[in-house]
Order: structure tokens, then sequence, then C-alpha cells
């Protein structure tokens, strides 16, 4: 592979219906290999997702724990999200933000940015993660830019989860204090992912796929991605998911990588996911992942159910959020008719600490500095 | 007694804070492992805030903080946290880590030694975390360093000492304090590197993860101790069989 070559160029060979085939065709030997191998690979990875694997819940489930706590320990890292636009020109068919669907749009001011940032510092967070829909006339670049600089301050870590952007604007991001950049594919699935991109700059897969290079190459130091599980078929979505994460971990060394496991929830626009995931599928998959590659960070937003969260806790998660509010302005004055998504597990921040204390987990609020 | 710098130091157990359940957990189990330098991720701690939990937790007569630089992946970077660290912890001394490999965090040997030239110069007690590298631990006595902390495996695998052969290297020809730091996953490990004659050890998953963390510690305590009871007592050589004869010098005595 040469430096100019991208995961697009990568991801050619692997042919979505045959993987497709090829994990519903794994057998429970296969399953057995995998759990076998002490230096889990893809192929491995193949058969812990697959249907074969679903009676080996149990055992992957004890050793998902058994490796997150020997390298995590008891603790899960806190974080919450501040949305700044639900400006889109985007149509994607299952958000709320949704460029055709008629509800009230909101940019913060850097002043009603500084009310938000004065709610949220009373709930004890020191890492934050900034959301915005795409429409770089109202947030482009130099306003994520400027709102770093402005929360800087307050925050040990800033994470970025908005559109994808050029390698020269990560790395200007990343001169004021942004480390960790969150781009979700939604889909690997090519042919399909257009159906649910159908305008704006998120119509263009290739763009957005090669965008974890171009955070890679900007020496940003963590990485997060994901698939919006609902969409296509599960299994095969978190095939490619790994295969981008394995690919990212060799090229580029340095940088600290996590997952998102985003659920389809209802949303303004009504969209029927085509492909549910349950919850028992939900605990084959975290503990997939955390079987592949044990230093992986796993983030469960609170789109989850309290109880779903509490019980998935010790199979993998490190990072969580608690006391979100997915709608511009929502931390200062309440809005709701401005929300992405509606929230399932709606304990405030210590409150969850507190439910976290009692499961034996310590609440690390920091765990990042404005010199990394 | 064990001297690094201007500090004694009777125990020769270091310890470390992460990944414990319960900073009050912490403080039980370090407090059982009688360990008096406990070393602190600096990106862990808020360093503005007086009342901070992880700081509140450690403040005691026995225990001396180590900060290290844990998530800098250059010198440049290490050096600016070491200077934040100094300055708010009010101690010059540090663990250097520079470990650019988030995945195994293995330390990069170059921005290492870059970096505790330049700490050394500016008046710092450097302890740098490295590999088994005992070319490397030469280099850094050059440097300045206080001590070698060279890894038995990587950090949190639990896994032993797993570079015995470079650390023996490394314990003869160093004239630092050898520090085996990483990877000692049980108290028979930590015996191991003592009885070896390692300077001393650093524990922090076995401990933090432990069932019992509290009683843990006080077990590492006890191999510590054990083991450089052993090194100092000289242990006898290791056979396979038993050698009743002297097959090849009899013919002396005949």
């Amino acid at each position: 592979m040469t430096s100019t070559e991208t995961f697009y160029h990568y991801i050619q060979s692997y042919n979505w219906d045959d993987i497709s085939r090829q994990i519903q065709s794994q057998t429970k030997r296969d399953v057995e290999l995998a759990l076998a191998n002490p230096k889990r690979t893809i192929t491995d990875f193949m058969a812990l997702v697959s249907p074969a694997a679903t009676s080996y819940l149990e055992q992957m489930a004890q050793e998902a724990h058994h490796l997150t706590l020997e390298r995590f320990g008891n603790v899960i890292q806190l974080y919450i999200p501040l949305y700044l636009s639900n400006y889109c020109h985007n149509a994607c068919a299952y958000c709320g933000f949704n460029a055709k669907n008629d509800i009230h749009r909101k940019v913060l001011s850097l002043s009603e940015i500084d009310k938000e940032i004065a709610a949220i510092g009373k709930l004890g967070y020191k890492h934050i993660l900034l959301v915005s829909g795409d429409f770089p006339k109202k947030t482009d670049a130099n306003y994520y830019t400027k709102v770093a600089e402005r929360i800087r301050p307050y925050f040990s870590q800033i994470a970025l989860e908005v559109q994808p952007l050029e390698t020269e604007e990560y790395a200007r991001l990343h001169q004021t204090g942004v480390g960790f950049i969150c781009i979700y594919q939604e889909t690997y699935n090519e042919k399909n992912y257009r159906n649910y991109h159908l305008a704006g700059k998120k119509a263009d897969y290739r763009y957005r796929l090669e965008t974890p290079d171009r955070i890679g190459s900007a020496n940003i130091q963590k990485i997060g991605i994901g698939g919006l599980l609902g969409l296509e078929d599960w299994r095969t979505e978190s095939f490619f998911v790994a295969l981008h994460l394995k690919y990212l971990e060799k090229k580029y060394w340095r940088t600290k990588y996590s997952i998102s496991l985003p659920r389809l929830r209802p949303a303004a626009g009504a969209f029927t996911p085509k492909s549910p995931i349950s919850d028992r599928e939900m605990v084959q998959l975290i503990c997939a992942y955390r079987l592949l590659d044990k230093e992986i960070d796993i983030s469960l937003s609170t789109r989850e159910s309290q109880a779903f969260r509490d019980n998935v806790l010790p199979l993998g998660i490190t990072s969580m959020s608690a006391g979100s509010s997915t709608e511009p302005g929502g931390y200062a004055t309440n809005n709701s008719e401005l929300e992405q998504f509606s929230i399932n597990d709606n304990r405030t921040p210590e409150e969850f600490a507190k439910s976290l204390k009692e499961k034996g987990y310590e609440a690390v609020w920091k765990d990042w500095d404005s010199w990394m | 007694m064990l001297t690094i710098a201007d500090k004694t130091f009777t125990s020769r157990l270091f310890t470390g804070t992460g990944k414990f359940s319960s900073n009050a957990e912490m403080r039980d189990a370090i407090l059982a492992s009688e360990s008096q330098l406990v070393t602190v991720a600096l990106k862990r701690v808020d360093v503005e805030d007086k009342n901070d939990d992880i700081l509140t937790h450690l403040t005691h007569p026995n225990i001396s903080l180590l900060p290290n630089t844990s998530g800098v992946r250059t010198a440049k970077e290490a050096v600016f946290a070491a200077q934040l660290a100094r300055e708010a912890l009010e101690t010059n001394w540090l663990k250097l880590e520079i470990h650019p490999d988030p995945k195994y965090l293995l330390p990069d040997p170059i921005e290492t030694l870059k970096a505790t030239e330049e700490l050394a110069k500016l008046g710092f007690v450097v302890l740098p975390y490295i590999q088994a590298d005992p070319v490397l631990c030469k280099l850094l006595e050059n440097a300045g360093a206080a001590t070698v902390m060279p890894l038995g495996a990587p950090i949190g695998s639990n896994r032993g000492i797993k570079t015995r052969e470079m650390l023996e290297i490394i314990i003869e020809q160093s004239n630092l304090p050898v520090i085996v730091d990483a990877g000692i996953g049980a108290p028979s490990h930590a015996a191991e590197a003592m009885e070896m004659g390692a300077d001393a050890v650093l524990v922090n998953t076995a401990i933090a993860v432990a069932g019992n963390p509290t009683t843990m510690g006080r077990a590492f305590k006890l191999a510590v101790e054990a083991g450089r009871m052993a090194y100092e007592a000289r242990l006898g050589k290791q056979v396979k069989n038993a050698h009743a004869s002297s097959p090849l010098t009899e013919f002396l005595n005949l």
C-alpha cells in the first residue's frame, strides 16, 4: 500500500455480499478456533459476529469482561455532548436533522455557548463532544476552531462529531486543542449508501470513507468510527467497521481508536430500520469487538435505555455520556423540538456516577490534558 | 534501604493509581502495600482543583507522589507536561513515559532519551520507563536519569518477567537503581525480579484489578521483601540433576 492510498482502495477487495455469505456460513468450529486464538484477526471476528457464535455468548461475555478489566480497570470515562447546530443540508433518511424536516433550526453563537458551558461546568464534565449538523455556511472549520478556542480553558478533552473536513482543517483544529474526532460511515455498503444519503455533501460515499485517513494524516490523537446499526445487516456492517479499525491501527499507529454503537431510535421523520439489532445481538457485537481488540474504547450513548446500559457495562464498554441533551442550547434552556434523537437514559450525571459506584466502578471525569 | 536522588526508601515496592474501582480502595491498597512512592498520571488529575479526589486520597505522610507523563507522544510534550507537574504538584520527580503507540503502550527510546537529557538539565529527577534495552540504559545514565525502569512485559499485561535475559544484563551493568516496571502480574513475578537483583518493582494493574486489592497490596509487599531477602542471602545454583560424584575430576583422588 502506498501512502496516497486510502481505505477506499483497501476496501475494494472486499465484496459486501461475499462477506455476508461468509459470515452466515461460519460454523461452531470457526467460533471455537476464534475463541482459542489469543491474537484474534478479522477472520476470527467474522466467526464471532456470526449466527454460529450465538450459543457461545456467555463464554464471549466472560472473556470480554476479563479483557476489559485487565486493560481499563474498574473505571468508566464520562463525557457530555454539546449540540452546536441542527442546520443541515444533508437529507439522511434516518436523521431528525434531515434538511427536509420542518424543524426549528438553530446555531449557537459564542455567547450562547458560554451559557451552555456554564451549565455543563456545574455537572463536573471535563471531556466534551461538540456535535453539529452539516451546513458549512453556518458551521465550518473556522466556526469549530473559534468554538474550540473559546471552550479550551474549561475542558481537558475536546472531541468533535461534525461533517467531514479537509486534512489541513483537522490540523488547524488540532492546534486549538481538539484531540478526538468521531466520524461514522453509517453504512459501508456503497451501493445502498446512496439510498439513505439522498442529498448534500454526505451523498459522497468516498469522501466520507476517506475521512479517518485525513484525520490520521493530521496527527489527531484519537479517532472514533462506527456504523449506524439498523440500516443494513449488522453483522456485515460490523465486519467492515472492524476492517476499517484494523486498517487504521496499522497505518496511523500513534492514534487511539474508539468505536460507537448507535442503534436507530425514533426521530422526527419516522424512519423504520430495515435490519434492527436486538439486545442479545448488541451484546454479541460488544463482546466481539472487545475480543478482537482489547485496547479499543467502546462508547454507548444515552440512546440506550438505563437497564440495557447498566447490564452491558461490564462487557467492554469504556466510555459513556449521561445527562445528555441532543438539542442546541439544551443545557441552559430546554427546547426538545430541536433535538436530533430522543434520550432513553435520563439519569443526571450525579445519579449515573452514583449507580456506577454501586456497581464497583469509578467514574472518570478526566483522562486527558491540554498538553496532549 | 534504597536511595534515589535525595530520597531513601525502606519499601522497594512502588505502586500506581489507575484502574481501581474507587479512590478509597486505591488508598487502602497502597497503604496495605506500604509503598512509599506512588505514580499518578498527570492527565487523570485536575491540578487546578485543590480538592482533586485522587490527590486528596494520596495525601499521607508515608506517600511521595511520582507524577507520570502517560499520554504524551513526543519529548516536547513530555517536557511541557513535566513543567506543569512540577509547578502544580510541587515535586521535581517525574516518571517519564513516552509511548506513542496507544495499543501496547510501548516506550519510544529515541524521544525518551531526548526528554531525559533535557529534563535532567532542567533539574528534574527523571525515572524513565523503557524497553529492557541494556544499551539504552547506559545512554540514559549518561543523559542524567535517576533510575532506569525497564519493562518486564507490556503495561497492564500481567504476563510477568518476559524480558529476563535483557534485565539480567541491565542489572549487571547499571550504575543506577533498576526498577522493573510493567507486566508484573503476580507477587511471584515481583519476587522473581527482586531475586534477580532489581532494586525495586512498580506494580499497578495486578493490585488494582485483584478481587481484593488491599490483600493483594500486602501480598506484593511480602513478595518484594522475600525476593530482596533471597537476593541478599545469595541463591544457590539451580541444577537439573543431583550430583553425587565428580566424574571429570575423580582421577585426582586415585
